[in-house]
């Protein structure tokens, strides 16, 4: 089985993000970069699925050279080869040509996606990249097994699930759930070094969307503080001040 | 020029998060002069239909057709895509739920539309088309403009207002070409939690962390969650031990939500926490640790332990209900 894992740099989970002067850009000095958490999710699960019944695991990244850390980090938890596609991406739908433009000629059983990437929560790419090659894509997968040339999926709905059944080739977004991810270890990490890393350069798209500018949302006035033996009190405050219940 | 909006229902009845969507894509229309277009997918009756017109709708299209009774997002798409080019919509509006986020990005596509996923307020058309969203999971907003002709959005749950209005719409059939293709992926089975209230639908949330020790002490979490008709939650350590569905565990890398009250018991409100609750209209915290960071994102707290204060609340509430009716 031929799979690939779309990856996206984003910034730590815990780091505190903030915008220059003008607040049109991300200040990204000091920022430190990791694989979307969701497509750790996804290459994991890419792993099992190839050490179970053969095939690759190709990871690709829509990113300029500063990426190459991540790229080196997934090819250390064992993805087989990488690509690069050389651009900054600049939306969602920039993001999905070029990933649609590669696998296109790449034969490709399975095209794996995380549910969003944690820096500007899309949750776009993969239902994008299914309709460009026009093929089924699933999203927000909670499971994933491959019987053959068909897939049965999990997928996440309001109080509940949907058990999906769909032939390859699919594009898939994960979720937690899917796969626990792996951390990788000292020979991971020394081959990963000498895996192929191939830049390509991108294809040309119509700009659609543009970020005009940030915000940062107004911080909460101090925590009104409630005696623990005067629980009423919370529950007044909530109907008559909040108007919650 | 119009505004479509498409309508999901769940089982032949619309959600609150539908009338959210027709009110926004209703106010859409009137800021730009124009009429707003819905439309249902599947066996819905005359009389929901017409209900729509309540919240901004002139004109309903309904499509019944036999292929189309499950959810696939493929052949949904398509039949979106169709009827927003059959009425000329150069804006289309749907809720990002679950099935909004793998239906809105085919939209886009089969359209050439930009696309804005997870909209939190109406778009501003003083200059161009901004219209502004979350990002970075909750930390910032981002205004997204908009330059394709045609624009699509998807619209959080809970964050526009169900406006009615004294009007009424007319209900008309739509028949688009159906590929036989775009059914590839089939729907084998849904498993509904039972009644429980969804979570990223729910206007209040009640949830707990690893403070509560073990998955045997829900009872009064549920209980209390119960009580108000709240949805209930969890922190990651939660759902990744088991103690819960991995659906309850919110958060950067669960869910995002943003109901009016969020109640958070025995959470100590770590950032990757607060990504996915801090746009929750008002926040209380329950925990035992006075330093606990969460009391710094918090409108209310009670310092205490949990096992004594949540069964105390519960009362209070039962009380209160008793007075409030
Ligand atoms: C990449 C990454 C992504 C993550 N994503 C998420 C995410 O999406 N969601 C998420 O929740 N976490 C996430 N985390 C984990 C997060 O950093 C915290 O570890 C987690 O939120 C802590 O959960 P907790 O508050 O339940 O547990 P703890 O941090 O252990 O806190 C328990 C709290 O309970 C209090 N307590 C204990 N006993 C009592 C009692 N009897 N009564 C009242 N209070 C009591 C304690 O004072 C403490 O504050 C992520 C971490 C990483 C690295
Ligand atoms: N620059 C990128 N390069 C490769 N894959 C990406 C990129 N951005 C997003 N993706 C993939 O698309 C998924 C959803 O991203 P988004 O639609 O931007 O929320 C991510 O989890 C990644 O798998």
């Amino acid at each position: 089985m031929k799979i690939l894992v779309c990856i996206s740099n984003v910034p730590d989970t815990t780091t505190k993000i903030n915008f220059s002067a003008d607040n049109k850009d991300l200040v990204t000095a000091g920022i430190q970069y990791i694989i979307n958490p969701y497509d750790e999710i996804a290459l994991t699960r890419a792993l099992e699925l190839t050490e179970a019944s053969g095939g690759s695991v190709t990871v690709l990244n829509v990113g300029d050279p500063s990426t190459d850390p991540t790229i080196r980090k997934a090819l250390a938890i064992g993805a087989t080869d990488a690509v690069r596609i050389n651009a900054a991406p600049r939306d969602a739908y920039f993001v999905a040509k070029q990933i649609a433009s590669h696998a296109a000629t790449g034969n490709y059983d399975l095209i794996l996606t995380g549910r969003e990437s944690i820096d500007y929560n899309g949750s776009q790419v993969a239902a994008m990249v299914g309709e460009l090659l026009n093929i089924p894509s699933v999203s927000i997968c909670k499971s994933l097994t491959v019987d053959g040339t068909n897939a049965t999926l999990e997928r996440e709905i309001e109080g509940g699930k949907e058990v999906i059944t769909a032939p390859l080739p699919l594009v898939v977004s994960a979720t937690e759930g899917m796969a626990e991810p792996r951390i990788p270890n000292m020979r991971g990490i020394m081959s990963a070094r000498t895996k192929p890393l191939n830049v390509i350069e991108p294809v040309a798209v119509p700009q659609l969307t543009a970020i005009a500018g940030y915000d940062k949302p107004q911080s909460r006035s101090q925590v009104n503080l409630v005696d623990a033996d005067k629980v009423d009190d919370l529950v007044n405050l909530l109907h008559t001040k909040a108007k919650v219940i | 020029m119009s505004v479509l909006v498409y309508c999901e229902h769940a089982g032949g009845k619309f959600k609150k998060s539908t009338f959210e969507v027709v009110s926004y894509a209703a106010e859409i229309a009137s800021m730009q002069g124009t009429s707003l277009t819905a439309l249902s997918i599947g066996d819905v009756s005359n009389d929901e239909l017409a209900i729509l017109g309540k919240y901004g709708a002139s004109k309903v299209l309904t499509v019944s057709n036999d292929r189309l009774k499950q959810f696939v997002n493929m052949a949904y798409g398509a039949v979106i895509a169709d009827a927003a080019k059959s009425v000329q919509a150069n804006v289309v509006v749907l809720s990002s739920s679950f099935s909004g986020k793998g239906l809105a990005p085919r939209i886009a596509v089969k359209l050439e539309a930009g696309l804005v996923d997870g909209a939190i307020a109406l778009p501003d058309l003083s200059a161009g088309f901004k219209v502004r969203k979350t990002a970075f999971s909750g930390k910032a907003f981002a205004d997204v403009e908009v330059t394709s002709a045609v624009k699509v959005i998807s619209l959080i749950p809970n964050s526009y207002k169900v406006v009615e209005k004294a009007q009424s719409a007319t209900v008309e059939a739509f028949n688009p070409a159906i590929d036989e293709k775009s059914f590839a992926a089939m729907v084998k089975e849904i498993v509904q939690a039972s009644d429980k209230i969804s979570l990223p639908e729910a206007e209040l949330v009640v949830s707990a962390g690893r403070g509560l020790k073990g998955p045997e002490n829900w009872g009064m979490v549920e209980e209390l969650a119960g009580l108000l008709g709240a949805a209930t939650a969890c922190s990651k350590p939660v759902s990744d031990s088991h103690w819960r569905p991995h659906s309850e565990h919110v958060g950067q890398t669960g869910i995002s939500i943003s109901p009016n009250l969020y109640i958070a018991i025995g959470i100590s409100g770590a950032i990757q926490h607060l990504a996915g609750v801090s746009s929750s209209k008002t926040i209380v915290v329950i925990n035992k640790d006075p330093e606990a960071p969460f009391f710094k994102a918090a409108d209310y707290g009670i310092v205490g332990d949990a096992f004594e204060v949540v069964p105390k609340l519960i009362e209070a509430i039962k009380k209160f209900k008793n007075t409030h009716g």
